[in-house]
Protein backbone atom coordinates (compact mmCIF):
# COMPACT_ATOMS: atom_id res chain seq x y z
CA UNK A 1 0.00 0.00 0.00
CA UNK A 2 1.56 3.62 -1.00
CA UNK A 3 1.69 5.61 2.07
CA UNK A 4 0.87 9.20 -0.43
CA UNK A 5 -2.60 7.81 -1.07
CA UNK A 6 -5.71 8.65 0.73
CA UNK A 7 -5.79 5.06 2.87
CA UNK A 8 -9.07 3.80 4.25
CA UNK A 9 -9.36 1.52 7.17
CA UNK A 10 -8.84 -2.20 5.97
CA UNK A 11 -12.13 -3.25 7.79
CA UNK A 12 -13.83 -0.20 6.56
CA UNK A 13 -12.74 -1.57 2.84
CA UNK A 14 -13.90 -5.11 3.66
CA UNK A 15 -17.03 -4.17 4.92
CA UNK A 16 -18.02 -2.02 2.16
CA UNK A 17 -17.16 -4.41 -0.67
CA UNK A 18 -18.17 -7.13 1.05
CA UNK A 19 -21.88 -6.40 1.44
CA UNK A 20 -22.26 -4.87 -1.77
CA UNK A 21 -20.93 -8.54 -3.14
CA UNK A 22 -23.23 -10.29 -0.81
CA UNK A 23 -26.19 -7.84 -1.71
CA UNK A 24 -25.71 -9.45 -5.44
CA UNK A 25 -24.91 -12.75 -4.39
CA UNK A 26 -27.90 -12.92 -2.62
CA UNK A 27 -29.72 -11.24 -5.92
CA UNK A 28 -28.18 -13.96 -7.78
CA UNK A 29 -29.24 -16.82 -5.83
CA UNK A 30 -32.77 -16.31 -5.06
CA UNK A 31 -33.54 -17.25 -8.63
CA UNK A 32 -32.48 -20.56 -8.03
CA UNK A 33 -33.42 -21.23 -4.52
CA UNK A 34 -37.20 -20.20 -5.84
CA UNK A 35 -36.82 -22.27 -9.21
CA UNK A 36 -39.74 -24.85 -8.44
CA UNK A 37 -42.23 -22.25 -7.89
CA UNK A 38 -41.16 -19.62 -10.47
CA UNK A 39 -40.76 -22.58 -12.95
CA UNK A 40 -44.79 -22.55 -12.55
CA UNK A 41 -45.18 -19.14 -12.89
CA UNK A 42 -43.47 -18.90 -16.06
CA UNK A 43 -44.25 -21.78 -17.64
CA UNK A 44 -47.91 -23.77 -19.11
CA UNK A 45 -49.28 -25.54 -16.19
CA UNK A 46 -48.53 -28.80 -18.09
CA UNK A 47 -45.22 -28.45 -18.53
CA UNK A 48 -44.52 -30.81 -15.87
CA UNK A 49 -40.58 -31.60 -15.18
CA UNK A 50 -39.37 -29.49 -18.33
CA UNK A 51 -40.55 -26.44 -16.72
CA UNK A 52 -38.13 -27.24 -14.01
CA UNK A 53 -35.47 -28.05 -16.36
CA UNK A 54 -35.96 -25.09 -18.33
CA UNK A 55 -36.16 -22.55 -15.76
CA UNK A 56 -32.93 -24.23 -14.43
CA UNK A 57 -31.70 -23.48 -18.03
CA UNK A 58 -32.94 -19.70 -17.57
CA UNK A 59 -30.91 -19.88 -14.19
CA UNK A 60 -27.88 -21.19 -15.86
CA UNK A 61 -28.02 -18.09 -19.03
CA UNK A 62 -27.34 -15.92 -15.92
CA UNK A 63 -23.90 -17.85 -15.26
CA UNK A 64 -23.13 -18.42 -18.57
CA UNK A 65 -23.40 -14.83 -19.39
CA UNK A 66 -21.09 -14.22 -16.23
CA UNK A 67 -17.59 -14.34 -18.25
CA UNK A 68 -19.16 -11.94 -20.73
CA UNK A 69 -19.58 -9.28 -17.52
CA UNK A 70 -16.03 -10.16 -16.54
CA UNK A 71 -14.36 -8.89 -19.91
CA UNK A 72 -16.81 -5.71 -20.39
CA UNK A 73 -16.38 -4.22 -16.67
CA UNK A 74 -13.38 -6.13 -15.51
CA UNK A 75 -12.11 -3.85 -19.11
CA UNK A 76 -14.06 -1.30 -17.28
CA UNK A 77 -12.41 -1.49 -13.95
CA UNK A 78 -8.79 -1.42 -15.41
CA UNK A 79 -9.72 1.87 -17.37
CA UNK A 80 -12.04 3.76 -15.07
CA UNK A 81 -10.89 2.14 -11.62
CA UNK A 82 -12.23 -0.32 -9.36
CA UNK A 83 -14.35 2.17 -7.53
CA UNK A 84 -17.42 2.86 -9.76
CA UNK A 85 -17.07 -0.45 -12.26
CA UNK A 86 -18.39 -2.01 -9.25
CA UNK A 87 -20.95 0.94 -8.30
CA UNK A 88 -22.63 0.56 -11.76
CA UNK A 89 -22.91 -3.25 -11.70
CA UNK A 90 -24.44 -2.94 -7.90
CA UNK A 91 -27.31 -0.73 -10.20
CA UNK A 92 -27.45 -3.00 -12.63
CA UNK A 93 -27.64 -5.89 -10.73
CA UNK A 94 -30.26 -4.78 -8.45
CA UNK A 95 -32.67 -2.92 -11.11
CA UNK A 96 -32.74 -6.42 -13.23
CA UNK A 97 -33.71 -8.33 -9.47
CA UNK A 98 -36.37 -5.98 -8.55
CA UNK A 99 -37.68 -6.34 -11.76
CA UNK A 100 -38.05 -10.13 -12.03
CA UNK A 101 -40.17 -9.22 -9.18
CA UNK A 102 -42.44 -7.58 -11.50
CA UNK A 103 -42.83 -9.48 -14.53
CA UNK A 104 -46.25 -11.22 -14.92
CA UNK A 105 -46.71 -14.54 -14.94
CA UNK A 106 -47.59 -16.88 -18.28
CA UNK A 107 -51.07 -17.00 -17.75
CA UNK A 108 -50.87 -13.28 -17.92
CA UNK A 109 -48.77 -12.63 -21.30
CA UNK A 110 -47.48 -16.10 -22.45
CA UNK A 111 -44.24 -16.92 -23.47
CA UNK A 112 -43.38 -13.14 -23.22
CA UNK A 113 -42.77 -14.08 -19.72
CA UNK A 114 -39.67 -16.34 -19.21
CA UNK A 115 -38.57 -14.14 -22.57
CA UNK A 116 -38.34 -11.13 -20.06
CA UNK A 117 -37.20 -13.47 -17.40
CA UNK A 118 -34.46 -14.44 -19.23
CA UNK A 119 -33.28 -10.83 -20.43
CA UNK A 120 -33.30 -9.94 -16.90
CA UNK A 121 -31.28 -12.69 -15.35
CA UNK A 122 -28.33 -12.00 -18.57
CA UNK A 123 -27.89 -8.32 -17.06
CA UNK A 124 -27.53 -10.30 -13.81
CA UNK A 125 -25.10 -12.30 -14.93
CA UNK A 126 -23.12 -9.35 -16.55
CA UNK A 127 -23.59 -7.64 -13.43
CA UNK A 128 -22.22 -10.28 -11.20
CA UNK A 129 -19.59 -10.75 -13.88
CA UNK A 130 -17.57 -7.56 -13.22
CA UNK A 131 -18.50 -7.32 -9.42
CA UNK A 132 -16.53 -10.48 -7.90
CA UNK A 133 -13.44 -9.32 -9.99
CA UNK A 134 -13.76 -5.66 -8.74
CA UNK A 135 -14.48 -6.38 -5.07
CA UNK A 136 -11.40 -9.13 -4.79
CA UNK A 137 -8.97 -7.36 -6.14
CA UNK A 138 -10.22 -4.02 -4.41
CA UNK A 139 -9.55 -5.70 -0.72
CA UNK A 140 -6.33 -7.40 -1.98
CA UNK A 141 -4.67 -4.43 -3.21
CA UNK A 142 -5.41 -2.68 0.40
CA UNK A 143 -4.54 -5.85 2.28
CA UNK A 144 -1.05 -6.25 3.77
CA UNK A 145 1.17 -8.85 1.60
CA UNK A 146 1.17 -11.08 4.58
CA UNK A 147 -2.16 -11.22 5.31
CA UNK A 148 -4.02 -11.48 1.45
CA UNK A 149 -5.52 -14.49 1.66
CA UNK A 150 -7.15 -13.50 5.41
CA UNK A 151 -8.78 -10.50 4.21
CA UNK A 152 -10.11 -11.50 0.87
CA UNK A 153 -11.51 -14.83 2.33
CA UNK A 154 -13.91 -12.20 3.86
CA UNK A 155 -15.00 -10.97 0.52
CA UNK A 156 -15.20 -14.84 0.15
CA UNK A 157 -17.55 -15.41 2.67
CA UNK A 158 -20.33 -13.16 0.54
CA UNK A 159 -21.28 -15.74 -1.67
CA UNK A 160 -21.98 -18.34 0.63
CA UNK A 161 -23.52 -16.23 3.04
CA UNK A 162 -25.91 -14.37 -0.24
CA UNK A 163 -26.88 -18.12 -0.38
CA UNK A 164 -27.62 -18.14 3.52
CA UNK A 165 -29.70 -14.76 3.38
CA UNK A 166 -31.48 -15.50 0.19
CA UNK A 167 -32.51 -19.00 2.06
CA UNK A 168 -33.59 -17.04 5.45
CA UNK A 169 -35.31 -14.40 3.56
CA UNK A 170 -37.60 -17.14 1.09
CA UNK A 171 -38.31 -19.31 4.28
CA UNK A 172 -39.13 -16.09 6.51
CA UNK A 173 -41.71 -15.09 3.83
CA UNK A 174 -43.21 -18.25 3.14
CA UNK A 175 -43.81 -18.81 6.85
CA UNK A 176 -45.39 -15.65 7.08
CA UNK A 177 -47.49 -15.74 4.12
CA UNK A 178 -48.19 -19.40 3.90
CA UNK A 179 -47.55 -21.91 1.23
CA UNK A 180 -50.37 -20.95 -0.92
CA UNK A 181 -49.94 -16.77 -0.84
CA UNK A 182 -46.36 -17.88 -1.40
CA UNK A 183 -46.38 -19.77 -4.65
CA UNK A 184 -49.36 -17.15 -5.72
CA UNK A 185 -47.83 -13.89 -5.51
CA UNK A 186 -45.38 -14.09 -2.45
CA UNK A 187 -42.45 -15.11 -4.00
CA UNK A 188 -41.76 -11.88 -5.65
CA UNK A 189 -40.97 -10.27 -2.43
CA UNK A 190 -37.20 -11.57 -2.00
CA UNK A 191 -36.79 -10.05 -5.48
CA UNK A 192 -38.68 -6.68 -4.96
CA UNK A 193 -37.25 -6.68 -1.50
CA UNK A 194 -33.15 -6.20 -3.37
CA UNK A 195 -34.03 -2.65 -4.23
CA UNK A 196 -33.53 -1.75 0.15
CA UNK A 197 -30.47 -3.80 0.05
CA UNK A 198 -28.83 -2.28 -3.13
CA UNK A 199 -30.00 1.46 -2.29
CA UNK A 200 -28.11 1.23 1.14
CA UNK A 201 -24.92 -0.83 -0.74
CA UNK A 202 -24.85 1.96 -2.94
CA UNK A 203 -24.81 4.71 0.08
CA UNK A 204 -21.92 3.05 1.60
CA UNK A 205 -19.65 2.54 -1.50
CA UNK A 206 -20.27 6.25 -2.76
CA UNK A 207 -18.16 6.61 0.50
CA UNK A 208 -15.08 4.53 -0.63
CA UNK A 209 -12.22 5.38 -2.18
CA UNK A 210 -10.46 4.15 -5.36
CA UNK A 211 -8.37 1.78 -5.07
CA UNK A 212 -4.47 2.77 -3.78
CA UNK A 213 -2.42 0.65 -6.24
CA UNK A 214 -4.85 1.67 -9.19
CA UNK A 215 -4.60 5.64 -8.36
CA UNK A 216 -1.08 5.24 -7.90
CA UNK A 217 -0.57 3.70 -11.68
CA UNK A 218 -3.32 5.98 -12.80
CA UNK A 219 -1.22 9.11 -11.16
CA UNK A 220 1.83 7.98 -13.14
CA UNK A 221 -0.24 7.48 -16.40
CA UNK A 222 0.80 3.61 -16.45
CA UNK A 223 -2.81 2.47 -16.55
CA UNK A 224 -3.70 -0.66 -19.35
CA UNK A 225 -4.98 1.36 -22.95
CA UNK A 226 -6.79 -1.92 -24.19
CA UNK A 227 -6.76 -4.33 -21.17
CA UNK A 228 -8.17 -6.88 -23.26
CA UNK A 229 -5.54 -7.27 -25.74
CA UNK A 230 -2.98 -7.16 -22.93
CA UNK A 231 -4.30 -9.89 -21.11
CA UNK A 232 -5.42 -12.31 -23.69
CA UNK A 233 -3.43 -11.05 -26.56
CA UNK A 234 0.39 -11.73 -24.56
CA UNK A 235 0.64 -15.02 -24.50
CA UNK A 236 2.36 -15.13 -21.25
CA UNK A 237 -0.86 -13.81 -19.37
CA UNK A 238 -2.97 -16.09 -21.47
CA UNK A 239 -1.17 -18.91 -20.52
CA UNK A 240 -1.84 -18.17 -16.87
CA UNK A 241 -5.70 -17.10 -17.37
CA UNK A 242 -5.57 -20.86 -19.05
CA UNK A 243 -3.68 -22.52 -15.94
CA UNK A 244 -6.09 -20.75 -13.78
CA UNK A 245 -9.22 -22.21 -14.97
CA UNK A 246 -8.30 -25.20 -15.80
CA UNK A 247 -5.85 -25.90 -13.27
CA UNK A 248 -7.94 -24.49 -10.54
CA UNK A 249 -11.30 -22.19 -10.50
CA UNK A 250 -12.76 -25.04 -12.64
CA UNK A 251 -12.62 -27.51 -10.03
CA UNK A 252 -13.53 -24.71 -7.09
CA UNK A 253 -16.57 -24.07 -9.59
CA UNK A 254 -18.13 -27.72 -9.00
CA UNK A 255 -17.20 -28.13 -5.60
CA UNK A 256 -19.07 -24.99 -4.80
CA UNK A 257 -22.04 -25.83 -6.39
CA UNK A 258 -22.73 -29.37 -5.62
CA UNK A 259 -21.96 -28.95 -2.04
CA UNK A 260 -24.47 -26.05 -1.98
CA UNK A 261 -26.92 -25.68 -4.94
CA UNK A 262 -26.94 -29.33 -6.31
CA UNK A 263 -27.54 -30.57 -2.53
CA UNK A 264 -30.31 -28.72 -1.69
CA UNK A 265 -31.93 -28.93 -5.20
CA UNK A 266 -30.96 -33.13 -4.51
CA UNK A 267 -32.50 -33.04 -1.11
CA UNK A 268 -35.95 -31.48 -2.50
CA UNK A 269 -36.86 -33.05 -5.65
CA UNK A 270 -34.81 -36.44 -5.35
CA UNK A 271 -35.29 -37.26 -2.08
CA UNK A 272 -38.71 -35.37 -1.76
CA UNK A 273 -38.08 -33.50 1.66
CA UNK A 274 -40.43 -30.84 2.79
CA UNK A 275 -39.96 -27.33 1.60
CA UNK A 276 -38.73 -26.26 4.91
CA UNK A 277 -36.48 -29.25 5.77
CA UNK A 278 -34.01 -28.94 2.59
CA UNK A 279 -33.38 -25.23 3.56
CA UNK A 280 -32.89 -25.11 7.08
CA UNK A 281 -30.34 -28.37 6.75
CA UNK A 282 -28.84 -25.96 4.56
CA UNK A 283 -28.98 -22.98 6.58
CA UNK A 284 -27.45 -24.65 9.42
CA UNK A 285 -25.11 -26.35 6.93
CA UNK A 286 -23.93 -22.57 5.93
CA UNK A 287 -23.75 -21.54 9.55
CA UNK A 288 -21.53 -23.84 11.01
CA UNK A 289 -19.54 -23.79 7.77
CA UNK A 290 -18.87 -20.07 6.86
CA UNK A 291 -16.02 -19.53 9.29
CA UNK A 292 -13.68 -22.05 7.42
CA UNK A 293 -13.39 -19.29 4.73
CA UNK A 294 -11.77 -17.56 7.04
CA UNK A 295 -9.51 -20.04 8.63
CA UNK A 296 -8.82 -21.34 5.28
CA UNK A 297 -7.93 -18.05 3.65
CA UNK A 298 -5.65 -17.30 6.87
CA UNK A 299 -4.15 -20.86 6.59
CA UNK A 300 -3.31 -20.05 2.92
CA UNK A 301 -0.90 -17.18 3.97
CA UNK A 302 1.37 -19.31 5.88
CA UNK A 303 1.45 -22.41 3.37
CA UNK A 304 0.40 -21.59 0.04
CA UNK A 305 -3.01 -21.83 -1.55
CA UNK A 306 -2.42 -24.74 -3.99
CA UNK A 307 -2.78 -27.53 -1.51
CA UNK A 308 -5.44 -26.65 0.71
CA UNK A 309 -7.07 -25.98 -2.66
CA UNK A 310 -6.66 -29.21 -4.20
CA UNK A 311 -7.06 -31.03 -1.05
CA UNK A 312 -11.05 -29.32 -1.11
CA UNK A 313 -11.47 -31.10 -5.17
CA UNK A 314 -9.80 -34.82 -3.50
CA UNK A 315 -12.09 -34.90 -0.87
CA UNK A 316 -15.07 -34.37 -3.23
CA UNK A 317 -14.32 -36.38 -5.47
CA UNK A 318 -14.34 -39.61 -2.63
CA UNK A 319 -17.36 -38.91 -1.24
CA UNK A 320 -19.84 -36.87 -2.73
CA UNK A 321 -21.15 -40.31 -3.90
CA UNK A 322 -21.52 -41.97 -0.77
CA UNK A 323 -22.78 -38.58 0.80
CA UNK A 324 -25.18 -38.49 -1.45
CA UNK A 325 -26.12 -42.20 -1.09
CA UNK A 326 -26.56 -41.75 2.45
CA UNK A 327 -29.52 -38.64 1.31
CA UNK A 328 -31.25 -41.32 -0.39
CA UNK A 329 -30.84 -44.34 1.67
CA UNK A 330 -31.99 -42.54 4.86
CA UNK A 331 -35.31 -40.86 2.76
CA UNK A 332 -36.68 -43.89 1.25
CA UNK A 333 -40.09 -44.08 2.92
CA UNK A 334 -41.05 -46.76 0.46
CA UNK A 335 -39.81 -49.97 3.15
CA UNK A 336 -41.89 -49.16 6.06
CA UNK A 337 -43.45 -51.39 8.31
CA UNK A 338 -47.35 -51.01 9.54
CA UNK A 339 -45.76 -51.10 13.14
CA UNK A 340 -43.74 -48.02 12.55
CA UNK A 341 -46.93 -45.90 11.77
CA UNK A 342 -48.32 -43.56 14.38
CA UNK A 343 -51.25 -42.28 12.35
CA UNK A 344 -52.18 -42.04 9.02
CA UNK A 345 -54.42 -39.45 8.19
CA UNK A 346 -56.48 -38.86 4.95
CA UNK A 347 -57.09 -36.03 3.68
CA UNK A 348 -60.53 -34.95 1.20
CA UNK A 349 -60.28 -37.36 -1.76
CA UNK A 350 -60.27 -35.00 -4.84
CA UNK A 351 -61.36 -36.36 -8.88
CA UNK A 352 -60.78 -34.36 -11.90
CA UNK A 353 -62.52 -35.46 -15.33
CA UNK A 354 -59.68 -35.97 -18.26
CA UNK A 355 -59.93 -34.05 -21.08
CA UNK A 356 -61.75 -35.84 -23.94
CA UNK A 357 -62.60 -39.02 -22.24
CA UNK A 358 -65.00 -39.92 -19.52
CA UNK A 359 -62.22 -41.07 -17.12
CA UNK A 360 -61.22 -39.11 -14.52
CA UNK A 361 -58.45 -38.81 -12.49
CA UNK A 362 -58.28 -39.74 -8.27
CA UNK A 363 -56.00 -38.38 -5.87
CA UNK A 364 -56.02 -39.85 -2.34
CA UNK A 365 -53.89 -37.85 -0.23
CA UNK A 366 -52.62 -39.17 3.56
CA UNK A 367 -50.47 -38.17 6.09
CA UNK A 368 -48.22 -40.58 7.62
CA UNK A 369 -47.00 -39.70 11.00
CA UNK A 370 -44.39 -42.17 11.79
CA UNK A 371 -42.85 -43.43 15.74
CA UNK A 372 -39.48 -41.90 15.46
CA UNK A 373 -40.88 -38.78 14.30
CA UNK A 374 -40.90 -38.76 10.75
CA UNK A 375 -43.39 -37.47 8.49
CA UNK A 376 -44.43 -37.44 4.74
CA UNK A 377 -47.50 -37.50 2.33
CA UNK A 378 -48.11 -40.63 0.45
CA UNK A 379 -50.23 -39.71 -2.30
CA UNK A 380 -52.42 -42.67 -5.11
CA UNK A 381 -53.33 -40.63 -8.51
CA UNK A 382 -56.04 -43.95 -9.38
CA UNK A 383 -57.32 -43.55 -12.93
CA UNK A 384 -61.35 -44.41 -12.41
CA UNK A 385 -63.01 -45.49 -15.99
CA UNK A 386 -66.35 -46.88 -16.34
CA UNK A 387 -65.29 -48.91 -18.59
CA UNK A 388 -62.19 -50.40 -16.83
CA UNK A 389 -62.63 -50.14 -13.60
CA UNK A 390 -60.07 -48.17 -11.22
CA UNK A 391 -56.58 -48.67 -12.24
CA UNK A 392 -54.21 -47.59 -9.52
CA UNK A 393 -51.74 -45.03 -9.66
CA UNK A 394 -47.79 -45.86 -7.89
CA UNK A 395 -47.86 -44.01 -4.94
CA UNK A 396 -45.81 -40.87 -4.21
CA UNK A 397 -44.14 -39.85 -1.73
CA UNK A 398 -43.16 -36.12 -0.71
CA UNK A 399 -42.93 -33.46 1.73
CA UNK A 400 -40.79 -35.66 4.04
CA UNK A 401 -40.28 -34.21 7.38
CA UNK A 402 -36.80 -36.03 9.11
CA UNK A 403 -36.67 -37.35 12.49
CA UNK A 404 -34.55 -35.41 14.57
CA UNK A 405 -31.28 -37.70 14.65
CA UNK A 406 -31.08 -37.89 10.82
CA UNK A 407 -32.37 -34.20 10.62
CA UNK A 408 -28.87 -33.01 12.45
CA UNK A 409 -27.24 -36.08 10.23
CA UNK A 410 -28.03 -34.14 7.11
CA UNK A 411 -26.78 -30.87 8.58
CA UNK A 412 -23.38 -32.77 9.06
CA UNK A 413 -23.08 -34.02 5.75
CA UNK A 414 -24.18 -30.48 4.12
CA UNK A 415 -21.55 -29.16 6.32
CA UNK A 416 -19.08 -31.49 5.03
CA UNK A 417 -20.09 -30.26 1.56
CA UNK A 418 -19.74 -26.71 2.34
CA UNK A 419 -16.33 -26.81 4.27
CA UNK A 420 -14.72 -28.54 1.23
CA UNK A 421 -16.38 -25.25 -0.76
CA UNK A 422 -14.48 -22.78 1.90
CA UNK A 423 -11.41 -24.84 1.33
CA UNK A 424 -11.76 -24.46 -2.50
CA UNK A 425 -12.97 -20.99 -2.04
CA UNK A 426 -11.30 -19.30 0.93
CA UNK A 427 -7.83 -19.02 -0.34
CA UNK A 428 -9.09 -18.66 -4.37
CA UNK A 429 -9.32 -14.73 -4.63
CA UNK A 430 -5.61 -14.36 -3.60
CA UNK A 431 -4.07 -17.05 -5.35
CA UNK A 432 -6.07 -15.32 -8.56
CA UNK A 433 -4.87 -11.84 -7.65
CA UNK A 434 -1.55 -13.21 -7.47
CA UNK A 435 -1.57 -14.47 -10.54
CA UNK A 436 -1.83 -11.33 -12.67
CA UNK A 437 -0.26 -7.52 -12.58
CA UNK A 438 -2.29 -4.47 -11.31
CA UNK A 439 -3.04 -2.92 -14.94
CA UNK A 440 -4.69 -5.75 -16.12
CA UNK A 441 -5.63 -7.75 -12.93
CA UNK A 442 -9.30 -6.81 -13.03
CA UNK A 443 -9.80 -8.41 -16.16
CA UNK A 444 -7.27 -11.24 -16.45
CA UNK A 445 -8.59 -12.62 -12.93
CA UNK A 446 -11.95 -12.12 -13.50
CA UNK A 447 -12.61 -14.42 -16.84
CA UNK A 448 -11.22 -17.52 -15.06
CA UNK A 449 -12.87 -16.86 -12.19
CA UNK A 450 -16.07 -16.61 -14.33
CA UNK A 451 -15.54 -19.28 -16.67
CA UNK A 452 -14.67 -21.63 -13.67
CA UNK A 453 -17.70 -20.48 -11.00
CA UNK A 454 -20.12 -19.37 -12.77
CA UNK A 455 -20.31 -21.61 -16.31
CA UNK A 456 -18.45 -25.15 -15.26
CA UNK A 457 -20.11 -24.61 -11.71
CA UNK A 458 -23.38 -22.88 -12.22
CA UNK A 459 -23.99 -25.48 -14.82
CA UNK A 460 -24.12 -28.11 -12.03
CA UNK A 461 -27.74 -28.51 -10.99
CA UNK A 462 -28.97 -28.07 -14.86
CA UNK A 463 -26.32 -31.02 -16.18
CA UNK A 464 -26.37 -33.13 -13.32
CA UNK A 465 -30.38 -32.90 -13.34
CA UNK A 466 -30.72 -33.73 -17.10
CA UNK A 467 -27.93 -36.13 -16.67
CA UNK A 468 -29.75 -38.16 -13.64
CA UNK A 469 -33.17 -37.61 -16.35
CA UNK A 470 -31.69 -39.86 -18.88
CA UNK A 471 -32.97 -43.26 -19.39
CA UNK A 472 -30.93 -45.97 -18.07
CA UNK A 473 -29.60 -43.06 -14.99
CA UNK A 474 -29.86 -43.78 -11.16
CA UNK A 475 -30.46 -40.45 -9.16
CA UNK A 476 -26.57 -40.63 -8.51
CA UNK A 477 -25.96 -40.44 -12.03
CA UNK A 478 -25.93 -36.70 -12.22
CA UNK A 479 -22.89 -36.22 -10.04
CA UNK A 480 -20.37 -37.57 -12.42
CA UNK A 481 -20.04 -34.26 -14.07
CA UNK A 482 -19.02 -32.39 -10.78
CA UNK A 483 -16.66 -35.10 -10.27
CA UNK A 484 -15.34 -35.50 -13.48
CA UNK A 485 -14.63 -31.98 -13.72
CA UNK A 486 -13.00 -31.68 -10.08
CA UNK A 487 -10.77 -34.61 -11.17
CA UNK A 488 -9.71 -33.34 -14.06
CA UNK A 489 -9.13 -30.18 -11.97
CA UNK A 490 -7.08 -31.30 -9.78
CA UNK A 491 -4.96 -33.28 -11.89
CA UNK A 492 -3.90 -30.79 -13.69
CA UNK A 493 -3.36 -28.28 -10.68
CA UNK A 494 -1.57 -30.80 -8.70
CA UNK A 495 1.23 -31.03 -12.00
CA UNK A 496 1.03 -28.11 -13.43
CA UNK A 497 0.68 -24.85 -10.65
CA UNK A 498 3.05 -23.64 -8.51
CA UNK A 499 2.87 -23.26 -4.38
CA UNK A 500 4.49 -20.21 -4.58
CA UNK A 501 3.17 -16.81 -3.49
CA UNK A 502 3.68 -13.68 -5.07
CA UNK A 503 3.99 -11.37 -2.73
CA UNK A 504 4.71 -8.09 -4.68
CA UNK A 505 1.45 -7.33 -6.45
CA UNK A 506 2.02 -4.07 -6.57
CA UNK A 507 3.13 -4.00 -10.57
CA UNK B 1 7.90 -33.39 -13.83
CA UNK B 2 8.87 -31.08 -16.81
CA UNK B 3 8.64 -34.28 -19.11
CA UNK B 4 5.03 -35.20 -17.45
CA UNK B 5 3.83 -31.69 -17.94
CA UNK B 6 4.86 -31.67 -21.83
CA UNK B 7 3.40 -35.03 -22.52
CA UNK B 8 0.55 -34.19 -20.51
CA UNK B 9 0.36 -31.46 -22.95
CA UNK B 10 -0.40 -34.09 -25.85
CA UNK B 11 -3.49 -35.64 -23.82
CA UNK B 12 -4.91 -32.43 -23.18
CA UNK B 13 -4.58 -31.65 -27.00
CA UNK B 14 -7.01 -34.72 -27.78
CA UNK B 15 -9.13 -34.08 -24.77
CA UNK B 16 -10.83 -30.90 -26.31
CA UNK B 17 -12.26 -32.52 -29.40
CA UNK B 18 -12.73 -35.88 -27.89
CA UNK B 19 -14.86 -33.89 -25.10
CA UNK B 20 -16.62 -32.13 -27.97
CA UNK B 21 -17.01 -34.99 -30.42
CA UNK B 22 -18.76 -37.11 -27.10
CA UNK B 23 -21.02 -34.21 -26.37
CA UNK B 24 -21.96 -34.12 -30.08
CA UNK B 25 -22.66 -37.59 -30.19
CA UNK B 26 -24.58 -37.53 -27.02
CA UNK B 27 -26.83 -34.39 -28.08
CA UNK B 28 -27.70 -36.34 -31.38
CA UNK B 29 -28.76 -39.58 -28.96
CA UNK B 30 -30.82 -37.11 -27.04
CA UNK B 31 -32.60 -35.48 -29.48
CA UNK B 32 -33.19 -38.21 -31.53
CA UNK B 33 -35.19 -39.94 -28.10
CA UNK B 34 -37.63 -37.75 -27.97
CA UNK B 35 -40.97 -37.86 -28.19
CA UNK B 36 -43.39 -34.50 -29.02
CA UNK B 37 -42.58 -31.43 -30.81
CA UNK B 38 -42.02 -29.46 -27.18
CA UNK B 39 -40.24 -32.25 -26.13
CA UNK B 40 -37.57 -32.12 -28.74
CA UNK B 41 -37.74 -28.09 -28.94
CA UNK B 42 -36.68 -28.51 -25.30
CA UNK B 43 -34.26 -30.77 -26.16
CA UNK B 44 -32.53 -29.10 -28.97
CA UNK B 45 -32.54 -25.91 -26.50
CA UNK B 46 -30.51 -27.70 -24.08
CA UNK B 47 -27.97 -28.96 -25.54
CA UNK B 48 -27.57 -26.24 -28.40
CA UNK B 49 -26.55 -24.84 -24.75
CA UNK B 50 -24.58 -27.56 -23.92
CA UNK B 51 -22.64 -27.19 -27.27
CA UNK B 52 -22.19 -23.41 -27.43
CA UNK B 53 -20.61 -23.27 -23.97
CA UNK B 54 -17.80 -25.99 -24.20
CA UNK B 55 -16.85 -25.69 -27.79
CA UNK B 56 -15.03 -22.40 -26.75
CA UNK B 57 -13.93 -23.84 -23.23
CA UNK B 58 -12.80 -27.08 -25.42
CA UNK B 59 -10.72 -25.34 -27.55
CA UNK B 60 -9.30 -23.09 -24.95
CA UNK B 61 -8.08 -26.78 -23.23
CA UNK B 62 -6.53 -27.64 -26.40
CA UNK B 63 -5.06 -24.21 -26.64
CA UNK B 64 -3.28 -25.15 -22.89
CA UNK B 65 -2.02 -28.48 -23.93
CA UNK B 66 -0.32 -26.81 -27.21
CA UNK B 67 1.49 -24.73 -24.38
CA UNK B 68 1.67 -27.23 -21.91
CA UNK B 69 3.50 -29.38 -25.06
CA UNK B 70 5.77 -26.53 -25.67
CA UNK B 71 7.13 -27.00 -22.62
CA UNK B 72 5.57 -23.04 -21.60
CA UNK B 73 4.45 -24.20 -18.12
CA UNK B 74 8.19 -25.64 -17.39
CA UNK B 75 8.87 -22.27 -15.29
CA UNK B 76 6.30 -20.42 -14.07
CA UNK B 77 6.56 -16.68 -13.49
CA UNK B 78 7.13 -16.41 -9.66
CA UNK B 79 6.36 -12.62 -9.54
CA UNK B 80 4.22 -10.29 -11.66
CA UNK B 81 6.94 -8.76 -13.19
CA UNK B 82 7.53 -12.01 -15.35
CA UNK B 83 4.57 -11.74 -17.30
Amino acid sequence: MSDNLPKNNIFKVIGASSLGTLIEWYDFYIFGSLAVIIGHQLFPEDAGASALINTLAIFAAGFIVRPFGALVFGRLGDLIGRKYTFLLTLVLMGGSTFFIGLIPSYKSIGYAAPILVLILRLIQGLALGGEYGGAATYVAEHAPKNKRGFFTSWIQTTATLGLFLSLGIIVITKNILGAETFGDWGWRIPFLLSIVLVVVSIYIRMKMHESPLFSKLKAEGNISKNPLKESFNNKANFKMVLLALFGATMGQGVIWYTGQFYAQSFLENTCKLDFNDSRYILLWGIAFATPFFVVFGAWSDKVGRKWIMLSGMLLGILFYRPIYQIFLDDTDYTKIEQADILSATPAPVTAVLMQNSTDSLRTVSTQVRLKNGASFNSIHVDTVSATKGTLLGKEIIKDKVLPTPVFWKFVGLIFFQILLVTMVYGPIAAFLVELFPTKIRYTSMSLPYHIGNGVFGGLVPFIATLIASFSGATPLSGLWYPIGVAALSLVIGTIYLSNKRDEKIND
Amino acid sequence: MNTLKKFLGLFWMVLGPLTMTFLFIQAIDKVGLTHTDIERTNTILQWAIILFIFFPISLGLMIFGFYAWKGEYEHLPESSEEL
